[in-house]
């Protein structure tokens, strides 16, 4: 009987997509079944544009070339150019693009499930998203995530 | 270093790419048949056994050439 993963995307920032792609498609590979149940600004996760960003602001925590005060961070552009920093550097490093990493998870099976409280929430609409997946609510992620092997909240 | 069928030079990738292409890779063998797998990824000393423990793949060899990797990976009975 194959191991379950089971992983909830709650963020939408560059950063924060990358472990439930990456832990998916690897858990895939390791003979997992797996599903991702995205909720709130996860669901961006399922654009079929990605344009996923990330920001020092309110995060002190991220590598910067120079320190950068919060109050000058506000600056427009700074996000923009954080991004294509970040986006550089995993390029650099041989890391997959969330693109690639995502269509690893579809073709390999991956189920992935848009939250449908939080589609109507934040009025989504069907043609913004890629196709292939799957709607579902909260007892759907748990009927999984109760006999799953590994359970995450991302 | 023992003979292998197939090769596959992941030098450059990072985590988890080695082991996806591994995986894609080993699909597509046939049971028996070795794969030649070479990695840069510093995390695979550890990621590769932990892939081939799980997937039933087992590890024949695991040298350093040049700072990369080689691991010789038996495809398992289905």
């Amino acid at each position: 009987m194959a191991k379950k993963l089971a992983i909830i995307a709650s963020k939408g920032t560059l950063d924060s997509a990358y472990p439930p792609f990456l832990l998916a498609s690897t858990a895939i590979a390791l003979g997992f079944e797996v599903k991702i149940f995205f909720t709130f600004y996860g669901l961006q996760l399922l654009n079929k544009e990605l344009n996923l960003k990330v920001s020092p602001l309110g995060n002190p925590a991220m590598p910067m070339p120079v320190t950068i005060p919060s109050i000058i961070q506000i600056i427009p552009g700074l996000e923009w150019f954080a991004t294509w920093m970040m986006k550089r550097k995993l390029k650099q490093k041989g890391v997959a693009s969330l693109e690639e990493l995502r269509d690893i998870c579809i073709e390999t099976g991956v189920e992935l499930i848009a939250c449908q409280m939080t589609v109507d929430l934040f009025d989504f609409k069907n043609e913004d998203f890629i196709e292939g997946i799957s709607r579902g609510g909260a007892a759907t992620f748990l009927e999984f995530a109760g006999d799953a092997d590994v359970t995450l909240y991302i | 270093m023992s003979h292998f069928d197939v090769e596959l030079d992941t030098s450059g990738l990072n985590c988890p790419l080695p082991v996806l292409k591994a995986r894609k890779a080993l699909s597509e063998m046939n049971a028996g048949q070795r794969l030649r797998l070479i990695v840069t990824d510093a995390g695979a000393n550890q990621d590769i056994p932990a892939f081939s423990k799980m997937t039933g793949n087992p590890l024949i060899q695991t040298d350093e050439q040049n700072g990369k990797l080689h691991f010789i990976i038996e495809k398992g009975p289905a």
